[in-house]
C-alpha cells in the first residue's frame, strides 16, 4: 500500500513538474515573439489609424478610438513613389541573383571538388572579404561609379552588389558541393559525360535546394543593402525601398506616419514569410559550410 | 569546329588544372575589380586632399589622418563604436542563446513565433528602424504611454533626444536586430550536438541548468563565437540604425565611424577624410576577426 502511494505520487509530481515545463517554455516564446514583434505590432495598428486619434497623447495606442481607415495604405500606394521604390528593389535584386549564380556556381564547385588545398585557402580568403564590407568602401566606389557614369541608374547597384552577394553565396553552394558525393559525378563521367556535361545533368539538379538558398539570400541582401544606394542615386525614380521609404516619406520635418509604418510592414511581412519557408535549408546550407568536409 | 578541335576542347575541358582556374576565374576577377580595387582607392584618397568639388589626387601623406585625430567629433565616434560593438554583442549571446533554445523547443504555433521572432532580421534594417523611430518617438511613443500609465514616469523619456538615453535606444535596436540572427546560427549548432550525448546526459540524470552549463555551452562555444563576429561585423559596419534613429545625435552622442565618415565624406563632400575616417573600421574588423577565429579554432569540438 505504501509502495503504491509512492508511486502515485512520484507521477502526480513528474505531472506537475511536465505541467510547470510546458508552461514555461510558451511563457519564454510569447515573450519572445513580444519582444521581437512590439514594433510591428505597433505600426500594423498605427497604419490604420485616423490622425485626430494618433496624435492625442493620452489616447490609448493600442486602441481604435476612431474606427479604422485605410486612407493613409491608399496614399502610400497612389501619391507617393513608393511602387516604384518595389519595382527598383525588384529589378536590382534579380539582376544581382542572376548574376551571383552565374558566378558563384561555378567558382563554388571548383572550390568543392577541383583545387585540394587551394579550395580551403580560398574558401578563407572568400570569408576575408567581408573584412571590406561596403561601409569601408563607399567613399571609393562613389568615386568609380562616377567615372563610369553610372550616378543616378539602376545599372550602379546591379554593378555592385554583387560584390556583397558573390562571396557569401560561393560559400553555401560550397557547402552543398560536398555534400554530394564525389562517386556520383565520376559514374557519370564513366558513363559517358564530360566533366561539365557531369555536373549540369547529375549534380546541379541535387543541389537545387541550395540554388533556392542562394536565390532568396541574394535578392533579401540587395534589398537590404542601404549605404551604397544611400550614396550613388539620389532622385526618386531610381530609389529602393530601403533608402527611398525613410528618405522621401520624410518631407522636411513632417513625418507621415501612418503611411511610413505601413511601407515598413508591408515589406517587412513577405520577407519574413519567405525566409520562414527556406529556414531549415539555410540552417542545413550554413552548417554544411562551416563543417569541415 | 572540326572533330579534332572539338576533342581538344573537351580534353581541356576535362583537366582538372585547366577547369579549376576557369570556372573560379570570373567570381575572383569580379570580386579584385569592385572590392580590390576600390580599397586600394580607399587607401589613396586617405592619403590626398581630395574633396567632391576637386576630386584631384594632391599626395598630402598622414596630414589627413592627423587631421581627422584632432577632431573631437572623430574620438567620440571612435569610442562609441567601440562601446555599441561590445554591449550589444555581449546581450547579443545572452538572448541569442535563450533564443535559441526557445526555438528548438516544442510547441504548438511554433511556425507563427519563429515568423515574429525573425522579423528583426529579415525586415531591411532601415525599415525596422522607421518602426522604432515611431516606438520611441518623442511624444507619442506607446512605451511611454504605457510608462505613464503604470505611473512609473510623469513626463515622456525622450528617448532619442537625451545622450544616455539615445546611445542606450541605438544599442538595443541593434542588439534587437542582431539577435534572430544570432540565434538560428546557435539553433543549427544545438541540432548538431549529437544525440548519444544528449541520451548519456539523460540517462546520468543530468538537468536543464546542469546539461546547459555543462554540456550545452561548452560544445556550441565556437560556434557562439562565429555569431559574434557577425554580429560584431555588422554592428560596427552598419550606418542605417544610427541615420535613421539619430543621424549622430544629440550633439554626436550616437556618432559611429560609419555614419561620421558618411557625414564627412558624402554630404561633406571631404572625399579624403570620410575615406580616412571608414578606413579605420579595418584594422578593427582584422583584429576582432583574428582573435574571435583562433578562440574558435582553439576550442573546435564540433
Amino acid at each position: 500500500m505504501d509502495a503504491l502511494d509512492n508511486i502515485t505520487l512520484a507521477r502526480r509530481r513528474a505531472r506537475t513538474r511536465h505541467r510547470m515545463v510546458r508552461i514555461g517554455v510558451y511563457g519564454a516564446a510569447i515573450t519572445a515573439a513580444l519582444l521581437a514583434a512590439f514594433p510591428f505590432l505597433w505600426a500594423a495598428v498605427t497604419m490604420f489609424k485616423q490622425s485626430p486619434d494618433l496624435y492625442v497623447k493620452a489616447n490609448n495606442p493600442f486602441w481604435f478610438n476612431d474606427p479604422p481607415t485605410l486612407k493613409h495604405i491608399k496614399l502610400l500606394l497612389f501619391d507617393t513613389n513608393f511602387l516604384t521604390f518595389v519595382r527598383n528593389t525588384v529589378v536590382v535584386g534579380l539582376a544581382v541573383t542572376i548574376i551571383t549564380l552565374l558566378l558563384s556556381l561555378p567558382a563554388a564547385y571548383a572550390l568543392a571538388r577541383l583545387i585540394g588545398v587551394w579550395g580551403e585557402r580560398m574558401g578563407i580568403a572568400i570569408f576575408f572579404v567581408y573584412l571590406i564590407p561596403p561601409t569601408l568602401l563607399f567613399i571609393p566606389m562613389s568615386r568609380v561609379i562616377a567615372n563610369l557614369d553610372l550616378q543616378g541608374s539602376l545599372w550602379s547597384l546591379i554593378l555592385v552588389y554583387p560584390t556583397i552577394t558573390i562571396p557569401i553565396s560561393t560559400w553555401l553552394l560550397m557547402g552543398f558541393f560536398k555534400g554530394i558525393p564525389r562517386d556520383l559525378e565520376e559514374q557519370a563521367m564513366v558513363d559517358g559525360y564530360s566533366r561539365v556535361g557531369a555536373l549540369t545533368r547529375a549534380v546541379l539538379p541535387l543541389i537545387f535546394p541550395g540554388i533556392v538558398a542562394v536565390i532568396v539570400f541574394a535578392f533579401t541582401l540587395s534589398a537590404h543593402e542601404f549605404i551604397y544606394a544611400l550614396t550613388f542615386n539620389k532622385a526618386s525614380a531610381v530609389k529602393t525601398i530601403a533608402v527611398g521609404v525613410p528618405t522621401e516619406l520624410v518631407r522636411g520635418d513632417v513625418f507621415f506616419w501612418q503611411a511610413l509604418q505601413g511601407a515598413a510592414l508591408l515589406v517587412a511581412v513577405p520577407v519574413a514569410l519567405l525566409f520562414n519557408l527556406f529556414l531549415d535549408r539555410f540552417i542545413s546550407g550554413f552548417t554544411m559550410g562551416a563543417v569541415k568536409g | 569546329m572540326t572533330a579534332r578541335a572539338l576533342r581538344r576542347r573537351r580534353y581541356l575541358l576535362d583537366n582538372e588544372r585547366f577547369l579549376a582556374p576557369i570556372m573560379m576565374a570570373p567570381a575572383v576577377l569580379y570580386i579584385i575589380a569592385l572590392v580590390g580595387f576600390p580599397f586600394v582607392l580607399a587607401i589613396l584618397l586617405s592619403l590626398s586632399d581630395a574633396t567632391v568639388g576637386n576630386p584631384e589626387f594632391d599626395f598630402v601623406g598622414f596630414d589627413t589622418f592627423s587631421r581627422i585625430l584632432d577632431d573631437p567629433v572623430f574620438r567620440r565616434s571612435l569610442r562609441n563604436t567601440f562601446w555599441f560593438a561590445i554591449i550589444s554583442n555581449l546581450l547579443v549571446v545572452i538572448f541569442a542563446t535563450i533564443l535559441a533554445k526557445i526555438l528548438v523547443a516544442d510547441f504548438r504555433g511554433k511556425w507563427f513565433v519563429r515568423f515574429l521572432v525573425l522579423l528583426p532580421w529579415t525586415t531591411p534594417v532601415s525599415l525596422a528602424a522607421i518602426t522604432w523611430l515611431w516606438t520611441l518617438d518623442s511624444i507619442f511613443s506607446p512605451i511611454d504611454w504605457i510608462l505613464r500609465n503604470l505611473g512609473l514616469i510623469s513626463d515622456n523619456m525622450y528617448w532619442l533626444g537625451r545622450p544616455g538615453l539615445a546611445m542606450s535606444s541605438v544599442i538595443a535596436v541593434h542588439t534587437w536586430r542582431i539577435v534572430p540572427l544570432a540565434a538560428v546560427i546557435v539553433m543549427a549548432g544545438l541540432t548538431a550536438i549529437p544525440n548519444e550525448i544528449k541520451d548519456a546526459a539523460d540517462v546520468d540524470g543530468a538537468r536543464f541548468w546542469r546539461k546547459m552549463f555543462a554540456i550545452e555551452i561548452p560544445l556550441l562555444a565556437p560556434i557562439i563565437a562565429v555569431a559574434v563576429l557577425f554580429g560584431f561585423i555588422l554592428t560596427v559596419t552598419d550606418i542605417s540604425v544610427v541615420f535613421v534613429l539619430t543621424r549622430g545625435g544629440p550633439t554626436h552622442a550616437t556618432q559611429v565611424l560609419a555614419t561620421w565618415a558618411f557625414f564627412k565624406g558624402i554630404e561633406g563632400g571631404a572625399l579624403s577624410q570620410g575615406a580616412a575616417i571608414a578606413l579605420f573600421l579595418f584594422p578593427v574588423l582584422v583584429a576582432v576577426t583574428a582573435v574571435i577565429l583562433r578562440l574558435a579554432r582553439r576550442r573546435e569540438v564540433l
